[in-house]
This record gives structure tokens, C-alpha cells and sequence, in this order.
């Protein structure tokens, strides 16, 4: 009987040692749990400064609502309404957002009460002057990149897991983007970003993750280090809400049309 | 018979209740300074150099879980020299109700239609506020029932306009007006109702993949008019505004591949002399990040053609427009646009260059100068060829 017992012990050790994990698969593995860890929260509504500062010490101020509705087997759909720079106050962006293909995007202009269909295939240019991309700030669906697990390792008393992945978006202005990813939440403590010629460009650092409706991890604020040219941009997020009740409705060029 | 202001006295009244609400204020005053080149071509227009001072309020309340809320923007201008140019308008005084299937807006407001840049040629609902610019971009509020039915297959945009919003003219002393003057006090209506006319429109758009459509028809007052050519009792020659009843029908479309985006725009019009087509089209290329830069250079080229062998109301009869938009995405958003309209027929240039750039939080100056070069008598545009111009607009947002 004793065979019998032992067979499948046997049988398990030597499947594994056939499939051992390539450092690829079990990127692409922490990469799915994360996905999966942060689904379900069906929309969300935050608002979101941006404080802008440069080598001399001069800074300035970007004020936005922004909204999103989770869309499961796609990117997500977002609204983002600005209320300052003044001069901007009710210019409004709304973002279809897809995996691998161009992004649809509006633009509202309330002088001209204007909507305007933008080229979208440009996710690397600068978001209103700061020193996040478009890309850096569209929903993060698995299949943009290809991941590489690296190592593991302990980051401000956290542990992670320290993933390479590469952009598959062919306009990307990166090659590659090193990603800690906390072993207890499953979100990224923080990014380094290697530009087109994959030199050091960029770092994000996440800080004050809070804990919301007993499971979505959100960070309080995101700061970028921009390595060439001295400047930082830094995210503060408050007034975190989820489950709204939203749908497509609320993110028609409609709505779009009367942001404020 | 009460005259537009004393509507507009009435319904701001009738609106003041609902201003005690607690709502936020928002909106921008100004400073404008333009400078000519040249003199005029009427010694009356005795100015090179004019200030102007604009300021527009904003009052925005929403409830309801923001499905109903009223939007109030007045707008001042006081002109230095052109009496015409000073003026007050309500730029939008609405109620507006959300639901999931419709939008419901009534009062006054302005509307957008079309995709090209250098002429909006479909764009119809609202009369062009011809003393603020001579680019028709400013528009007078046009007093409006307007219901949206949202549905999968696109939206059905219906409105009806009660009132009819005369375009208004630069006065005698002012630049950048007809020779002789157009004299809006002596308008004429093909309509007995005269501004009092109900005009309806219906509009459909909706969006397919990188398509974006729109479909509509107009029937009412024509907001161009027919100039008119006339003499006073003292045997002084002026222009009278003549405002036919048309239809137009009309389709705008823009398809956005990668970096390209290709507009047209096109409208068919009968009621205003004879029946006529327009069409507007082109593209815009956008070159992002140049020279390993953050900057985006765009290029735009448009065709635009009116097929009315009569003195056109448009100075577009047969036109090349090419452009350049430089966008630094930097922190204070600086951006300019160059543009030059040719006309194909007579030769005739008009050069354009605008710029802006926010200076502090608060403050955006913005540039901009248009030259006319080579008009013929016999084009619409004679009129200003004497009129360049380079303007500075230092502007206070809040």
C-alpha cells in the first residue's frame, strides 16, 4: 500500500522539476496575481494635485477630478476635469483606453465648447507639463508588457518582488521599467523607468498605500524624480471612492461635453 | 414690443433666486491692446493703437448628484474707440437636467459643430460676435430649448431657438469693418416674425471605431447675412444686414489614423440667393517629441470652397489654408499656431500667428497678429486689407 501512497509524492516532485518557474513565467505569474488582487472595484473618483518643480526650486500647481470605470478584457475608461491652472478650469479629457492599440481620447475645450478627437498614439509626450507620461498614468493591463522576475528583495522594510518588464506598445518611450512590487499588497512601491536609448530617465516612488473597501491598495501620494533634467513632479490623491454606481453612460463624449 | 435685453432682464430675474444657492464662481478680466500698421482706409476709423478692457464671470451650481445644475457666464467689453465694440452679452444662463437616456437644456448657450481648423463652416447655431474677432470663434448666447436623446446608435440632438440673435458690426470709428459701415440698426428680415422667427435644428453624431460623424439640418434664420448696399437720406452709402430664412444641410467628419488626423466638413444651402454647396477638409499631422525634445510640432493643410458666384459672405470661395501648431508642453502650456489662408482666385494673402503662455498660476498672455496681403477689390476681405494688426491679451483666470 505503501507504493501506492508514495506515487503521487513522487509523481508531483518530478512534475515540478519539469516545470520550473523561468523567471519570465513567474513575472508574468506576480504580474496576473496583482491584475487579479485589483478587480472588482467597478469605478472610482479621486481628486488628484500635482505639485511641478524644477532644478531652480520653482514649482506650480495642477488640480484635477478624475474618474474611472473598470472595464473587464480591456483597458479602462477615464474623465479627467481640471480645475487649475485657472485658465484651464473645465477642460476636460476622456480616455478609452485599450492594452495594445491606440487609445480612443477627446478633449473638451469650454471656451469653444468644443470636442476635439486627439491622436492618441502618442502615450510617451509629457501629461500638462509635468514629468508623467500619458502611458505612466493609463491603467496598467497586463498584457502592455512582458515581464521578467529579477530577484527578490527588501525595500524600505517591505518585501518585494523586483520585476523587469518591457513595454509592447510600439510608440512606448521607454525600453524597459524595473517595478518593486510589495509581497503583501501586490502594488509597486516603486518604478524606475530606462528611456528609448535605456538610459536611467525616471523614478516613481509610492507613499502612505491605504487600504479601501477591505481590499484595493491606493497610495496617498506618487512622487517622480526625473534623473536628466532635475525635475519632480509629485501626486497628491485624496477622496478616494469606489463603487459608484458609474457606467459607459458617464463617460460618453456627452458627459464629456458638460465636465466642469 | 420688447427688445432681446429686456428678455434677457426678465429671465435674469426670474434666475436670481436660484443664484442664492450656494455654487462657485469662477472666469477671467482682461486687458487687450491691439496696434495697427497702417491707417485706415475711412479717416473716421482715427485710431493705430486701442486698449480694450473684457471681464467674464462664471457661476456654476450643480444638484441632484450633479443631474441638474445652472451655468450663468455674463460678458462685458469696454473699447476704447468703437462704441460697437463696447458691449454685454449673456455668453450662457441654462438649467440643465441629466438623465441616462437624455439631457435636457434650457436657456442660453452656445453650441460647437465641425472638425476643421481654419473655418468652421457647419457651425451654425450660435451668431458670430463679429466685433470681438474677426476669426468668428466668438460667439453671442443663443436663447435655446435643446434635447439630447442618447441612444447606442448615436445621438439625436434637437433645438429649438426661439429668438433670433443679429450678428453685430464694428461702428463707425471702428478697425476691421466693412467700407461703407454695416449698419445693424437698419436690418432687414425675409421673415415678418424678424428676430422673433422660431428656428430648429437637428443634429446626429455619434462615433464608430476612429471615426467621428455628424449629420444636421437647420431651417431658420441665416446667421450670416447679405450685405446690401444702400444710401441714407443724407446720401451717405452704408450696408444693410439682410437675414434670408435657409435651409442647410450638413455633414462633418473626422477619422483619426495613428498621428493623422483628416477632417471634412460639408453643407448644402438653399434659401440665401441661390442654392449653393461648401466643403471644408484637410488634415492635421502631428510630429510629437522633435529633435528628442518634449515639443510636438503639428502641420495642418485645408481646402475650402464655396461654389456662390456672387459676392460671398465667406471669404473662403476657393482656399488653400496651411498651418504649423507648436506645442512645448511645458509648465506654462506655450503653444503657437502660424497659419496662411491663399486665395486661389484673386491671390489674395491673410497671414496669422497666435501664441500664448501662462505666466505665475494665474495669468496668461497671449499674441496675436493678422496681416492681409495682395486683396482685391472685388474680395470681402478688401475691406480690412488696410487693418493688420498685432494684439496682446493679458488675461487674469480665477
Amino acid at each position: 500500500m505503501k507504493t501506492i501512497l508514495i506515487l503521487p509524492i513522487l509523481l508531483t516532485l518530478l512534475l515540478n522539476t519539469a516545470y520550473a518557474e523561468t523567471p519570465e513565467e513567474k513575472g508574468l505569474a506576480i504580474a496576473n496575481e496583482a491584475d487579479k488582487r485589483d478587480t472588482g472595484w467597478t469605478d472610482q473618483v479621486a481628486n488628484m494635485s500635482m505639485l511641478l518643480k524644477n532644478k531652480q526650486g520653482d514649482s506650480s500647481v495642477r488640480v484635477m477630478q478624475i474618474t474611472t470605470l473598470e472595464v473587464p478584457g480591456d483597458g479602462d475608461k477615464s474623465l479627467i476635469t481640471f480645475d487649475a491652472p485657472k485658465d484651464i478650469k473645465g477642460t476636460a479629457f476622456l480616455s478609452h483606453t485599450h492594452s495594445l492599440t491606440p487609445d480612443d481620447q477627446w478633449l473638451y475645450l469650454p471656451a469653444l465648447k468644443r470636442v476635439k478627437r486627439i491622436s492618441s498614439s502618442n502615450k510617451s509626450g509629457p501629461f500638462v507639463g509635468s514629468e508623467y507620461a500619458y502611458e505612466d498614468l493609463s491603467s496598467q493591463e497586463v498584457e502592455k508588457y512582458k515581464y521578467k522576475w529579477l530577484r527578490d528583495e527588501t525595500l524600505n522594510g517591505r518585501d518585494s518582488f523586483v520585476i523587469e518588464r518591457f513595454p509592447q506598445y510600439e510608440h512606448s518611450g521607454y525600453t524597459r521599467q524595473i517595478v518593486w512590487l510589495d509581497k503583501e499588497m501586490y502594488q509597486p512601491l516603486q518604478l524606475e523607468f530606462f528611456d528609448r536609448k535605456n538610459s536611467q530617465l525616471k523614478t516613481l516612488e509610492f507613499l502612505g498605500y491605504k487600504q479601501y473597501l477591505d481590499q484595493y491598495w491606493r497610495p496617498d501620494s506618487m512622487q517622480m524624480t526625473n534623473h536628466q533634467n532635475g525635475k519632480s513632479t509629485t501626486l497628491s490623491w485624496t477622496d478616494y471612492k469606489f463603487k459608484n454606481g458609474l457606467s459607459d453612460r458617464d463617460f460618453d463624449k456627452n458627459t464629456l461635453k458638460r465636465a466642469r | 414690443m420688447r427688445t432681446y435685453k429686456q428678455y434677457l432682464f426678465l429671465f435674469l430675474i426670474a434666475s436670481t433666486s436660484t443664484l442664492s444657492y450656494a455654487g462657485e464662481w469662477s472666469g477671467f478680466a482682461g486687458l487687450e491692446f491691439r496696434g495697427f500698421n497702417q491707417t485706415a482706409q475711412d479717416t473716421r476709423q482715427d485710431h493705430d493703437t486701442n486698449f480694450s478692457f473684457v471681464f467674464e464671470p462664471e457661476y456654476f451650481h450643480e444638484w441632484d448628484d450633479g443631474d441638474q445644475s445652472i451655468a450663468f457666464v455674463p460678458y462685458v467689453r469696454v473699447d476704447e474707440n468703437d462704441n460697437e465694440r463696447t458691449h454685454f452679452d449673456i455668453r450662457e444662463l441654462t438649467y440643465l437636467k441629466v438623465a441616462e437616456r437624455w439631457e435636457l437644456r434650457l436657456g442660453i448657450r452656445k453650441v460647437f459643430w465641425g472638425v476643421t481648423e481654419f473655418q468652421h463652416l457647419v457651425d451654425i447655431i450660435n451668431q458670430t460676435d463679429l466685433v470681438e474677432n474677426l476669426d468668428t470663434e466668438d460667439k453671442l448666447g443663443q436663447p435655446m430649448m435643446n434635447l439630447a436623446l442618447i441612444n447606442d446608435w448615436g445621438t439625436v440632438d434637437l433645438f429649438v431657438m426661439p429668438y433670433f440673435r443679429e450678428r453685430n458690426f464694428p461702428g463707425t470709428s471702428g478697425r476691421l469693418r466693412s467700407i461703407p459701415e454695416t449698419r445693424q440698426d437698419r436690418s432687414q428680415f425675409e421673415s415678418a416674425a424678424k428676430e422673433k422667427h422660431i428656428d430648429l435644428a437637428a443634429r446626429y453624431t455619434h462615433y464608430i471605431g476612429d471615426w467621428d460623424i455628424g449629420l444636421a439640418h437647420f431651417y431658420g434664420t441665416s446667421r450670416e447675412p447679405r450685405l446690401l448696399f444702400s444710401i441714407d437720406s443724407g446720401g451717405n452709402p452704408f450696408i444693410i444686414p439682410f437675414y434670408d430664412i435657409i435651409n442647410q444641410t450638413s455633414v462633418d467628419i473626422q477619422t483619426t489614423k495613428g498621428n493623422m488626423l483628416w477632417k471634412f466638413e460639408a453643407l448644402h444651402r438653399s434659401g440665401q440667393g441661390t442654392t449653393y454647396n461648401a466643403l471644408a477638409g484637410g488634415f492635421e499631422y502631428t510630429f510629437v517629441g522633435i529633435m528628442d525634445t518634449a515639443l510636438d510640432l503639428g502641420v495642418l493643410s485645408e481646402y475650402h470652397y464655396d461654389d456662390r458666384d456672387e459676392l460671398s459672405m465667406n471669404i473662403f470661395e476657393d482656399d488653400i489654408a496651411i498651418g504649423a501648431r507648436l506645442a512645448f508642453n511645458d509648465v506654462q502650456s506655450s503653444e503657437a499656431l502660424v497659419g496662411v489662408v491663399w486665395d486661389r482666385d484673386n491671390g489674395g494673402k491673410f497671414f496669422n500667428i497666435e501664441a500664448s503662455r501662462r505666466l505665475g498660476d494665474s495669468w496668461l498672455l497671449e499674441l496675436q497678429g493678422r496681416f492681409f496681403f495682395n486683396q482685391k477689390r472685388s474680395d470681402l476681405a478688401f475691406f480690412v486689407s488696410r487693418d493688420d494688426y498685432t494684439e496682446l491679451f493679458l488675461t487674469y483666470n480665477f
